[in-house]
């Protein structure tokens, strides 16, 4: 990486210091407590990571040291936020904005959105040393080039005028954090911002960012609900539980001796490349006393299934999806072969854009096929025919990545549920059905009262559940999970992944487990095929594959995952600052 | 098909509807309205064509309640029976437009393909028509009639709804929730009429609330070029339009059925919005 070229400029050694942060929102259904009187402080050059799941007030307490947060319905209520002597709450919009950009800068999650489609890359990375008068026009297009290239976006070069669309999202984010560095600010706020990358994406991202601050001695407050990813980057650690700060230390004795019991399930309910339990814990086993029995269970090694015995449930060859577009058709799905046995769970991982969704879709016939062969039990699967696509929709179920797209708003959970029996017959009498309902709400942990609900009124982790209970409403034999915990916290991924394992123990179920995470998909699967570019790259059992990676792009992948991502006794020696 | 949707969706709609003031205020106007449309000629002591030469551009009063117009025919009378037409115009060839416009656009937008490419080139085709020629074609092939009117009309508004359908099925469409659907078996028809129709809801009541006024301009604007209604009947459109050009000599005129089209427009609105809030059911129960 080329040399930063540091021109004389007075730099505020900056300081940031919150102390007793309140921070609350009204809302129509009342007040919520989003921060919780959070004290934190990061010194100068120190790279602090923040860890929480969804709703602990972590994006909440990073907004509000900008004053990003919406106003109303979000209000400080108490606290101070002590930037370099000056009290941050008293500023105005005026003052925040020449501090917003110059002195502490910000990196966005969705590097998709967060550039203007409007204008040349180049010259957004360029505003931010206009607007705050730090350079001419000129003066600041050459360093927005020059930060560009530093951060790897050589395109610039060449291509002055490229437009985002034009750009990956790899170097959509690249060139946003070229645009929060540009200005050499004494603090970078980043919020979650390699949480919609690729793992090898993230990999890179990681590095140039946690170079380029090292370089430039910006400090930083990473914000992310991954500790494992904290880890590779952050010095010292606060993990954030219901807006208020449970844990804060050096990395290194987060990892080693972490204290609070939340802190404890984070880094235990994750699943590592290494180990196999059969149950994995849930931040519930630590908050609260938990049974021996389930505690015995994630000791307890998962047996590996004998393979050779089970017959074969489905059998994919050469399977070809197009799907077409303007400039021709694109293959989705480039003569992928794999076989499922019956009671096993398939693995299938690859990076967005490998077709691996596609390849599940189309096992269901939900995407038209080019080429190539299903076959269940031996058998080509046949639509035309009524009856046979009664018996094949019943067999065959799927569950969706996005719990909160894949219920309809606008029917209850009994509705839900209800529908699938109505329409395969299944059920005699309307009573029967709905004690089948409940049975099945009570098999996938929810309970009879939340029948007359809507899916608004669950959170994701539930609604997950309810779609775990519409896909059993049929009996199926095979279920394909696409990336179904893959919006999830850690925590409520432990939970339906455990849901999902003791559904088959207990049903005999077939799963194609389909997941970007490798270390989801090794808790998960026996057997893992690993897809690239519409090609399945490498087909083999896990253990196996995880042990003596065939294919350089498994490997990889495999590299790519953050080191305490990879196993349960992960030990960090880096000199604390 | 939808009669379970409708029991509990409909009840729940309901109590979230009752708790809405402003909806629930708007409701009573209607009714108020629609009751005067409908028994207010019988009540006034004046027939709505009844002339009286002696009398004209009489100003409110005791006799004449909302004043005479220049052939001295009672306001009150005029205004009360244009209401029934206004209104049976404005809802029935709103209804007719929905019924097309929704089905039509549902069915383009979720076959797609070269069938939607196909049937929106048809709408198009439909929009470039000049609607007062439309209309003319229409008159001359069946011959003037009432019922001709609100067909006329729905016939030429259900474009956009057709292509508002159509835009927000091709979005839902690609919805998980859509598709776990179809990998539960579920016939078409099924998935159209009880998964797709309901959340197609919120669009469509705004979409019709703004119907509702421009079906009764254009009603006026037929009147007008008397391809509508003929005097000596009237109807609210037509009324302002006359009571608009004999504005400086008698205001009343224009005010009375300028008062009471606004007021169903206004009413009209503010149902449409409690509506779709009360057929939502992430909005708030109480």
């Amino acid at each position: 990486m080329p040399s930063i070229q540091n021109r004389p400029r007075t730099k505020i050694m900056g300081n940031l210091d919150i102390q007793n942060l309140k921070v609350s929102f009204h809302t129509r259904e009342g007040i919520i407590h989003a921060v919780d009187g959070v004290d934190l402080s990061i010194k100068p050059g120190e790279i602090v990571g923040l860890v929480g799941e969804s709703g602990s007030g972590k994006s909440v307490t990073c907004n509000s040291v900008l004053k990003l947060l919406p106003v109303p319905p979000a209000r400080i209520e108490k606290g101070q936020i002590e930037w370099s002597g000056k009290d941050l709450i008293d500023h105005d919009e005026q003052n925040m904005q020449a501090i917003r950009g110059k002195e502490i800068s910000m990196i966005f999650q969705d590097p998709m959105s967060c550039l203007n489609p409007y204008l040349s890359v180049l010259e957004q990375v360029a505003e931010p040393l206009v607007i705050h008068g730090m350079a001419s026009l000129e003066d600041a297009r050459k360093q927005a080039s020059e930060m560009l290239v530093n951060v790897g976006v050589q395109r610039v070069v060449d291509h002055p005028h490229a437009y985002p669309h034009e750009f990956s999202g790899g170097m959509r984010q690249r060139a946003m954090i070229a645009m929060a560095l540009v200005t050499k600010p004494s603090l970078l706020l980043a919020d979650e911002p390699t949480t919609a990358l690729d793992v090898t994406v993230q990999a890179k991202v990681l590095s140039i960012l946690k170079t380029l601050c090292t370089d430039l001695g910006v400090s930083v407050l990473f914000v992310s609900h991954d500790l494992g990813l904290v880890a590779e980057l952050a010095d010292r650690v606060v993990v954030m539980y219901r807006g208020k700060v449970v844990e804060q230390n050096h990395t290194g004795s987060i990892f080693s001796n972490p204290q609070h019991p939340y802190v404890k399930a984070l880094i235990a309910c994750r699943p590592t490349l290494e180990s196999n339990p059969v149950r994995l814990p849930t931040v519930d086993d630590f908050m609260n006393p938990k049974t021996g029995k389930e505690q015995a269970l994630e000791k307890l090694v998962a047996p590996s299934l004998n393979l050779d015995s089970q017959e074969t449930l489905l059998q994919v060859e050469n399977l070809v999806v197009e799907f077409p577009t303007e400039d021709g058709p694109v293959r989705a799905v480039d003569g992928a072969s794999l076989m499922i046995r019956k009671g096993s769970t398939h693995g299938l991982v690859g990076e967005s854009g490998s077709g691996k969704t596609t390849l599940g879709r189309s096992i269901l016939h939900l995407a038209q096929l080019m080429s190539g062969s299903i076959l269940y039990q031996g058998k080509p699967i046949n639509l035309d025919h009524p009856d046979d696509r009664s018996k094949f929709r019943k067999s065959m179920q799927i569950i969706f990545q996005d719990p909160y797209a894949s219920l309809n708003p606008r029917l209850t959970i009994e509705q839900t549920l209800l529908e699938p029996m109505k329409v395969h017959g299944i059920g005699s009498s309307r009573k029967e059905r709905i004690e089948r309902v409940i049975n099945l709400l009570e098999e996938v942990g929810l309970g009879e009262e939340y029948l007359h609900r809507y899916p608004h009124e669950f959170s994701g982790g539930q609604r997950q559940r309810i779609c775990v209970a519409r896909a059993l409403t049929t009996e199926p034999e095979f279920i394909v999970c696409d990336e179904c915990v893959s919006a999830m916290d850690v925590s409520v991924q432990a939970q339906v992944l455990n849901l999902l394992r003791s559904l088959q123990a207990s049903r005999n179920l077939t799963y194609l487990f389909i997941s970007h995470d490798l270390g989801v998909v090794k808790f998960m699967s026996d057997e893992i095929s690993v897809m690239q570019n519409g090609k399945i790259v490498e087909n083999g059992l896990a253990d196996d594959l995880y042990r003596s990676p065939k294919s350089d792009y498994t490997r990889k992948l495999l590299n790519s995952i953050p080191l305490a991502n990879r196993s349960a006794n992960f030990q960090i020696n880096r000199p604390s600052v | 098909m939808s009669l379970e949707t409708s029991s509990s969706l409909g009840r729940d709609a309901w109590l979230r509807l009752r708790a809405n003031r402003m909806s629930m205020i708007s409701l009573f106007i209607l009714i108020g309205i629609a009751f005067v449309s409908i028994f207010g000629p019988a009540l006034s002591s004046y027939d709505y064509d009844q002339q009286n030469l002696d009398r004209v551009f009489e100003s409110p009063g005791k006799d004449h309640i909302f004043g005479t117009d220049n052939l001295g025919r009672d306001l009150f009378a005029r205004t009360t029976y244009g209401g029934r037409i206004s209104l049976a115009v404005g809802l029935l060839a709103t209804v007719v437009s929905l019924v097309i416009g929704v089905s039509y656009g549902m069915f383009s937008g979720y076959i797609g393909g070269r069938i939607d490419t196909w049937m929106m080139r048809a709408v198009d085709v439909l929009y470039a028509l000049p609607f007062t020629i439309f209309v003319i074609l229409l008159m001359v092939l069946f011959g003037r009639n009432f019922l001709l009117l609100f067909i006329a009309i729905g016939a030429v508004e259900w474009l956009t709804m057709a292509r508002i359908t159509r835009a927000q099925t091709m979005n839902l469409k690609k919805s998980e929730f859509i598709e776990a659907a179809r990998a539960l078996g579920y016939s078409h028809g099924r998935i159209l009429f009880r998964h797709l129709l309901p959340n197609l809801i919120g669009p469509i009541i705004v979409y019709a609330t703004l119907t509702v006024p421009a079906v009764m301009l254009l009603e006026a604007v037929l009147s007008f070029l008397g391809l509508g209604i003929q005097a000596p009947m009237s109807s609210w459109g037509s009324l302002i339009k006359e009571g608009a050009e004999k504005m400086d000599a008698a205001p009343w005129l224009l005010l009375f059925p300028g008062i009471f089209f606004c007021l169903s427009l206004f009413a009209l609105n503010f149902l449409g919005d409690g509506l779709r809030d009360a057929l939502d059911p992430k909005s708030s129960k109480d």
